[in-house]
């Protein structure tokens, strides 16, 4: 293999697996969210299709497919991000808990508060540390007290991994951090308001593998406490950090199952094709 | 040989394809070996036995090349699903084929011992028994190649017929013996060769699992066997 | 490829980088050119107007006809006494009395004002007699400078001998207002004027204008009515000055009857010109608010209120007040729609307040641009020179908010 001269990217050293990642979490409880046949529509094109997806509470479910499959469309209609699109139109039934989120019933205001999400380019406000994750509580009136915000700040920070590196300079811009710290600021923030599932659209495409490697291991330290979703077009991604892995493409839900089949033995031709990189 | 087909990555592709060419080259001289070695034996060729053995330090180096290029294929492309399944079954592959040869090296050395053997009549069906097993390297080894898990299946009940030869032999041996003890440092030569070879046809049938694995992703279910002479019948 | 070809091609491609960068230096000079010579001009004609002629008289007070009470000089009622009195007519005979017949108009309405406000400092001059260093009238004051009429140019000749007459940096003029002697006018009123114009302008364009900026970026949804506002608005930016002054005529003078040459009204004619630049300014720092930070709040939980007023509206803030800055300058430099509105009036009193007669400073200008008295030249220039500094200290007003209010982002 000396001879060829490809510049292929060696793929980051994934962790050494522990127990709790190969024995699969028992099917015990009803999923925290729900999806049935969801579609959306950008004005007349469909991006996507009769989507059926369940997120449940105690497992990280990613969704890979290849650019412009409607993953992450899928994931803006979880906390109804999508309607910030004017010419977004969304049809089907999401629930949380049970309850329709596109109900009249549900304030969307409130939704966001309970499903959190985190963006590719790590985006903290440009206020100070403090500020960044006190914002949240703040608006929604999760703090009663300045010590009650600070404990709220300590928490997060600490859940985010953030904690011991900032905890001497939480006056400081958000923005003078670097990405990897960033993106975990922004994890925090989504936290600090006590969210029940964390969305997640491709997380570590913009930060270096050291970085990526921390935010992995956050998101297992994580999956207890949240349901999460994760978006990755990194394969090896969704392979070591999610127990449940949907494959989109052009628009549809391909296959949906454990993790560990689909990466060993697919069902479908190409969902093979496609994460044995035949395609394309 | 079924060339691996679209990978994006086309150094993906000839990295798998010259894997299955390796595998295919260690089976085409395992095979040879066996054959030869049975020739020799039938034609009491010393020089010929001499080959064999010193041929198959090359299938051990063929061996350790695989394993080398196996890992580092591991490391750099990241083979998934079906790709990886290929490439750990080429690794257990190239290990099992390393034994055939040396199985076969087992019997060219000896050949030299056996120089009066021609008066021994089991010995006139080892080259049979030593064709099918061939045959049965030669299929599975192409089934690997072509991914063909049907023809996989096929060579495991061929599996059957070179136990029952082997059965037969190793009752004629223990009469032969019996008869006149002046056979039995012969006869047990003859015993271990006959062993030898239906060793080779268990590898060929484990290697035929290990296909269909690769192939499917599914494990094949407890095989038939062939008559097994310690249970009572 | 061939290398004498590539040669002569690198050599082509050298010569005419070298011909970019001249005719780049070329340009700027030129601008630079244009520019000092403006400056230049300006200081030259007007440095003259912050400097004025003194001249040293000896007024016998105690035999003067002046009848001034000593103690009602340290009273409130000084500015009356003072204004009651003819020190003009004192000074005259003074002058006259020491110089000779040609000397009876060497002092002005400037002379006078500084005799009352020497009195009132110290009002027993009253009682004696005392030598003081006095402003000299415009016609002395412009013999002194350059060139008078012969009698002018004779007198200084005299007090010259006698070293006499000298010249001072002139604080009047900062602190006087329009009057019709040349030597005593000072630009104090016209920046009151000027000062008050733009508050009014300032409360009512910048509200005005920044909610109109948010709703149409944030709120309004896209359709054709919008399209239409946003037509409308670049358009009116782009209408010349003058017509905001005919409409001001015709709706706050005729139709609303507002006082004529009011503050008020010039404020207000003021903000329909600037908020026109106030609304694309801010339409433009908030479009430039980039949608990861509408997001990341949207996705804590936000409402629209809250995005726009606790993130956006922050960091479009630098945006906008640049915006605001620069259309309040342009607005502090128009004549022609005040001059509609009446802001053309003598004023020789600064305003009081937003409803009281005024003017402004580039209508100041103008005004004494066309006074015929040779003494006014000097002054437009020197007016012109404040003017500018006020524009750059308006200038860099801007830059320094926005320095300072620049969040990276």
């Amino acid at each position: 293999m000396a001879e060829t001269e490809t510049t292929t990217v060696p793929t980051p050293v994934p962790p050494v697996p522990r127990p709790a990642d190969t024995v699969e979490p028992a099917e015990q409880h009803s999923p925290k969210m729900c999806a049935r046949d969801i579609s959306v529509f950008y004005g007349d094109k469909q991006a996507l299709k009769d989507v059926s997806i369940d997120i449940h509470d105690d497992r990280v479910t990613a969704f890979i497919g290849p650019s412009g499959c409607g993953k992450s469309t899928f994931l803006r209609c979880l906390n109804r991000m999508n309607d910030t699109i004017p010419s977004a139109r969304v049809t089907g039934h999401i629930e949380l808990d049970g309850e329709d989120i596109n109900s009249a019933a549900m304030d969307v205001v409130q939704l966001r508060a309970r499903v959190g999400m985190v963006f590719q380019k790590p985006n903290p406000f440009p206020k100070s540390i403090y500020e960044n994750v006190a914002y949240g509580p703040r608006i929604h009136g999760l703090a009663a007290g300045k010590s009650e915000m600070d404990a709220i700040v300590e928490k997060s920070l600490k859940r985010a991994g953030l904690w011991e590196e900032v905890k001497d300079r939480l006056q400081e811009s958000g923005t003078a951090l670097s990405g990897g710290q960033q993106q975990r600021l922004c994890i925090a923030r989504a936290i600090a308001v006590d969210p029940e599932v964390i969305l997640m659209d491709e997380p570590c495409s913009a930060l270096d593998p050291i970085a990526t490697a921390k935010i992995e291991e956050l998101i297992h330290e994580l999956r207890g406490r949240y349901a999460i979703a994760i978006v990755t077009h990194n394969m090896q991604q969704a392979a070591r950090v999610s127990q449940r892995t949907a494959f989109f493409h052009l628009g549809e839900l391909i296959e949906y199952g454990k993790t560990s089949t689909i990466f060993t033995n697919p069902v479908e031709r190409r969902t093979q094709d496609y994460i044995t990189g035949r395609y394309g | 040989m079924a060339t691996s087909s679209g990978h994006t990555i086309k150094a993906f592709d000839e990295d798998l394809d010259r894997l299955r060419a390796l595998i295919n080259q260690m089976g085409g001289l395992a095979e040879h070996a066996i054959r030869e070695s049975m020739r020799c034996l039938v034609q009491r060729d010393l020089e010929g036995a001499e080959k064999i053995v010193a041929t198959d330090k090359k299938l051990d180096a063929l061996e350790i090349e695989t394993e080398r290029r196996v890992v580092q294929l591991i490391a750099l492309r990241a083979p998934m699903a079906g790709d990886l399944r290929d490439v750990v079954a080429a690794l257990k592959i190239s290990s099992v084929v390393e034994r055939i040869g040396d199985y076969a090296k087992n019997i060219a050395k000896r050949v030299p011992l056996l120089d009066n053997a021609h008066s021994i009549e089991p010995i006139s069906l080892m080259p049979e028994m030593a064709r099918i097993a061939s045959e049965m390297v030669h299929d599975v080894l192409n089934a690997f190649v072509e991914r063909d898990a049907e023809a996989a299946l096929r060579v495991v009940e061929r599996d059957r017929a070179v136990d029952d030869f082997y059965n037969s032999i190793f009752r004629a041996l223990l009469t032969f013996m019996m008869e006149n003890s002046n056979n039995i440092s012969q006869s047990t030569h003859l015993l271990f060769i006959a062993k030898n070879i239906e060793r080779v046809g268990d590898h060929a049938t484990n290697i035929a699992e290990m296909v269909y694995y690769a192939s499917t992703g599914q494990h094949l279910a407890d095989r038939p066997r062939g008559h097994d002479p310690l249970k009572p019948e | 490829m061939n290398r004498p070809d590539q040669s002569a091609r690198l050599k082509r491609r050298y010569a005419s980088e070298r011909r970019f960068r001249a005719a780049g230096f070329f340009a700027v000079s030129l601008s630079a050119l244009f520019l000092g010579l403006l400056l230049g001009n300006m200081a030259w004609k007007g440095l003259g107007g912050f400097t004025r002629t003194e001249a040293e008289v000896t007024i016998d007070f105690a035999r003067s006809d002046l009848m001034i009470d000593p103690a009602a000089l340290t009273g409130g009622q000084a500015q009356e006494v003072i204004g009651s009195a003819d020190l003009d007519g004192a000074l005259s005979k003074a002058a006259t009395a020491e110089y000779g017949p040609e000397a009876e108009e060497m002092f002005g309405a400037g002379g006078s004002r500084a005799l009352g406000r020497g009195l009132i400092n110290d009002s027993s001059l009253l009682q004696r007699s005392a030598t003081l260093w006095l402003p000299a009238g415009s016609k002395l004051d412009g013999a002194y400078k350059s060139e008078g009429d012969a009698l002018n140019e004779r007198l200084i000749a005299k007090l010259d001998a006698q070293d006499k007459v000298r010249l001072r940096f002139n604080s009047d003029f900062l602190t006087a207002s329009d009057a019709t002697d040349s030597s005593a006018v000072g630009v104090w009123g016209a920046l009151k004027g000027t000062f008050l114009t733009i508050v009014v302008t300032m409360l009512l364009a910048f509200p005005v204008g920044v909610l109109s900026a948010l709703y149409l970026e944030e709120f309004a949804s896209r359709n054709r009515w919008t399209d239409l506002i946003e037509v409308s608005i670049n358009n009116l930016a782009a209408v010349p000055s003058i017509i905001f002054g005919l409409l001001g005529l015709a709706v706050f003078l005729n139709f609303m009857h507002l006082p004529r040459s009011a503050p008020l009204v010039g404020g207000l004619t003021l903000a329909l010109m600037t908020m026109p630049v106030i609304v694309i300014a801010g339409r433009n720092a908030i479009k430039s608010v980039p949608p990861s930070i509408r997001d990341a709040a949207l996705g804590v939980g936000a409402s629209k209120m809250q995005v726009v007023f606790h993130h956006v509206l922050p960091l479009a803030l630098p945006g906008i007040l640049t915006g605001t800055i620069i259309g309040m300058a342009r607005a502090l430099g128009e004549t022609a729609p005040l001059l509609m509105i009446g802001m053309r009036a003598f004023i020789a009193a600064p305003p009081s307040g937003i409803t009281e007669p005024a003017t402004v400073l580039p209508v100041q200008i103008f005004l004494w641009s066309d006074e015929v008295d040779r003494g006014f030249v000097e002054k437009t220039s020197a007016a012109i020179i404040v003017l500018l500094i006020f524009m750059l200290l308006m200038n860099g007003l801007a830059i320094y908010l926005r320095n300072r209010f620049e969040q990276r982002w």
